[in-house]
């Protein structure tokens, strides 16, 4: 049985805010440190809906694009602007999925527990969350003794359980088995066809090909492309994302 | 959310506090009476007789005092006549008695490097473990046992302070800590009869010098006057204090006995 | 050594119940003061974990500092709270056991927040990201952070038990070494030896040992129990 099958749809929708995190509006984003300059005057704008995939070479700064998106650091010059929302203030209606889960040192239950009770969430929802990404089987595990798949598959139950209007994922799949990305890709393509707005960072092409709606391609700091998935992959404007398609690209 | 255990750590501590029994005192006393087992003696019969149970704090005289000027006890019981009649006076004390004596000696190792064995005179004997340069223990801790020191040394016409940390050691201790010491290091040691008798890591001292007059070592008792210390605990400590002075406490003190040899020796002035 | 063996071995089998009621008070006070000391110093170790307030590094050698504290002096400073003559006077608690609780609760209580503050600091690093991620209230990491790292933190509360239950300097002078009140092993050990009793000082000394060994052997087994659990 691949752990895909053992997933089960999931009901509960996440109410929306006052209003709506989308549109995105990003401009002339900035972050230094000291001398080194990781984003250089980033802009690009993002639609409500669908999931949009952020690729690029190692080093061109897509993980702290990501954290600066969800508030976690401050840019050194720069705007986001969530549907009117400053970065900070959008954080408790997204939720980032790292790319190594920090799971708590508690069983897999009491992880979702955990969030659900400080979110004053729903703390009977634990069990179908669990279900929706085939842990019921596993509840009273120690959540540290996960497989890598497994472990991943409870961080974005936790995620979920914050019921995010964006979900924000660093490299969700990266080192996993090929039952286990498709384990996670099929969560992350239902959470997206309920309505979550999904924002991804993934060096898997094949990943990139299955779920994006659209690619914003980094290059050293800056974007190098903003397209279409259906034009970028067969038809990529930048000669950074021609390279970085045919494998030739290095930095 | 720390709070509640906190507010129920406090009110669990504050009630171990008020079941302290009501029909209890504090006597403040010394290490060389408490050292000796008179009061594991004493109290038991006291207790029976009254209900009442005496709690012993043990300390050097000097502290003793301080505690009970700090109304930290109800009856005093040293020996310091000159510091305790200063108690009394300053109105801390209701009433000095005299209570009970035994007597202090020095004792030293078999070796008697000094050559004092046998003595009886203490001025000539201190004139002489001064002369040589034989190591003496004091206490040196403001305690009854080392004001009496002091004054024999005076006596004597020596100020052993000048040799401190030389042939004079200071140990800042009690009774039977200073024994210790002074026993590991191979001094001399002035100590009470009692303690003496009853200390029970003598190795190879005897007792060197004993028998002078001026060895004398009186105890008085003092209850804690209520005007100075309103928590005192009046009438209970004045149960006690009648009691030792009495001729049922006086021959309970007599009958004191450590391997078959009296510790102390009754003197309360009988009406 | 062989005559002190001899007697602990005796005191212990005779079932002495002197004995038993001094082992009992040195555990009531010291297990009762190790517990005070984690509820006042694992939040303040956990706040200094996880907060970045200006003088943190001087409250951080302030705290490690205070772990030398000398026995004695904290006592000297309790008893002068709580001698009749003191501010806390009226409160009638010198020379009980819920004084000496008091003074051994000070005395350990910065070990405990020094100590779980580098367990509490560790685990942060680790966890931070993903709290601030799910936009947890400082009440809530704190609550996490002690929670998770609670087999490391009985380590911290073991230290804190052994100092108090070793110490003699600060219940000597608030618990005055009352026979039948406020008699511990340490303050019985202090007695014997002055008495000139060295084997039975020493036989008393061998049975804090033993209890000391048997605390950590309990603790040493939870623990145990919680890296197979992956807890740790």
């Amino acid at each position: 049985m691949s752990d895909a099958a053992l997933i089960t749809p999931l009901r509960a929708a996440h109410a929306p805010g006052p209003t709506p995190l989308l549109p995105l509006a990003v401009r002339d984003l900035t972050l230094r440190f000291g001398d080194t300059t990781v984003l250089d005057s980033v802009s690009f704008d993002l639609s409500p809906g669908g999931c949009t995939m952020i690729m690029g070479p190692n080093g061109a700064g897509k993980s702290l694009l990501l954290k600066l998106l969800h508030g976690l650091m401050a840019p050194t010059s720069g705007r986001i602007d969530w549907g009117g929302h400053s970065a900070h203030a959008a954080t408790p209606r997204q939720a980032l999925v790292f790319q190594k889960p920090v799971l708590l040192r508690r069983s897999v239950a009491a992880n979702i527990d955990f969030v659900l009770k400080a979110r004053r969430k729903d703390r009977a929802r634990r069990d179908a969350l669990l279900e929706h990404v085939g842990l019921a089987h596993k509840t009273r595990q120690p959540a540290r003794l996960l497989s890598g798949g497994e472990a991943q598959r409870l961080a974005l139950a936790r995620a979920l359980a914050t019921d995010p209007e964006v979900l924000l994922l660093d490299e969700p799949t990266a080192s996993l088995d090929p039952a286990s990305i498709l384990a996670i890709e099929t969560i992350v393509a239902e959470a997206r066809a309920r309505g979550t707005r999904i924002i991804c960072v993934t060096h898997d092409l094949g990943q990139a090909r299955r779920m994006a709606d659209e690619v914003v391609f980094l290059h050293r700091g800056r974007v190098a492309e903003q397209a279409r998935a259906v034009d970028f992959f067969p038809q990529p404007r930048s000669a950074a994302a021609r390279n970085y398609l045919d494998g030739r690209i290095v930095v | 959310m720390f709070a509640k255990p906190l507010a129920a750590a406090a009110a669990a501590l504050l009630l171990t506090g008020a079941a302290f029994a009501q029909d209890s005192i504090i006597v403040q006393s010394t290490t060389s009476t408490a050292n000796s087992g008179l009061y594991d003696y004493l109290l038991p019969i006291f207790q029976d007789k009254t209900g009442i149970t005496v709690n012993v704090v043990a300390v050097g005289t000097g502290q003793a005092i301080k505690n009970a000027e700090n109304c930290d006890g109800d009856v005093l019981l040293v020996h310091a006549r000159p510091a305790e009649e200063k108690f009394v006076a300053a109105g801390y004390g209701t009433v000095r008695i005299d209570l009970m004596y035994n007597d202090f000696v020095i004792v030293g190792p078999e070796a008697d490097p000094a050559g004092v064995g046998g003595m009886e005179d203490v001025q000539a004997a201190l004139q002489k473990i001064a002369g040589t340069g034989a190591l003496f223990a004091s206490r040196g801790d403001d305690s009854g046992t080392h004001k009496k020191e002091r004054a024999l040394w005076s006596d004597a016409g020596i100020d052993p302070t000048t040799a401190s940390g030389d042939w004079y050691r200071e140990t800042g201790s009690g009774m039977g800590a200073t024994l210790n010491t002074g026993i590991g290091m191979g001094a001399y040691v002035l100590t009470d009869r009692a303690t003496w008798i009853s200390f029970a890591n003598k190795q190879d001292y005897t007792v060197q010098v004993q028998g002078d007059a001026d060895m004398f070592n009186q105890y008085g008792v003092i209850p804690v006057s209520p005007d100075k210390c309103p928590s005192v605990k009046v009438e209970a400590a004045q149960t006690f204090a009648d009691w030792l002075v009495s001729a049922e406490g006086q021959a309970a003190i007599a009958g004191y006995k450590v391997a078959d040899q009296q510790l102390f020796f009754p003197n309360a002035p009988q009406n | 050594m062989g005559e002190a063996l001899g007697l602990a071995i005796g005191l212990v089998l005779s079932g002495d119940a002197d004995l038993a009621e001094i082992v009992g008070l040195s555990l009531r006070v010291s297990l009762t003061a190790t517990g005070l000391a984690c509820l006042i110093g694992l939040p303040i170790g956990a706040l200094v974990a996880i907060g970045r307030f200006p003088g943190r590094s001087a409250v951080l050698v302030l705290m490690n500092a205070l772990m030398g504290l000398p026995p004695v002096v904290v006592g000297l400073l309790v008893y002068l709270q709580l001698s009749r003559s003191g501010p806390l006077g009226f409160l009638g608690l010198l020379y009980t056991p819920t004084a000496m609780i008091v003074a051994q609760t000070i005395l350990i209580a910065p070990i405990v927040a020094a100590l779980s503050r580098q367990v509490l600091e560790d685990l942060h690093v680790e966890y931070a990201e993903q709290f601030r991620s799910l936009c947890l209230t400082t009440t809530q990491t704190v609550q996490a952070l002690i929670w998770d790292a609670r087999y490391s933190l009985l380590t911290v509360g073991l230290a804190g038990f052994g100092r108090a239950v070793a110490e003699v300097g600060a219940v000597i002078i608030v618990g005055g070494n009352i026979d039948h009140l406020t008699r511990v092993m340490t303050t019985a050990i202090a007695l014997e030896t002055s008495k000139g009793e060295l084997a039975l000082a020493l036989a008393l000394g061998m049975i804090l040992l033993v209890i000391a060994l048997v605390v950590n052997g309990a603790v040493q087994t939870i623990r145990m129990s919680a890296v197979r659990q992956a807890h740790v």
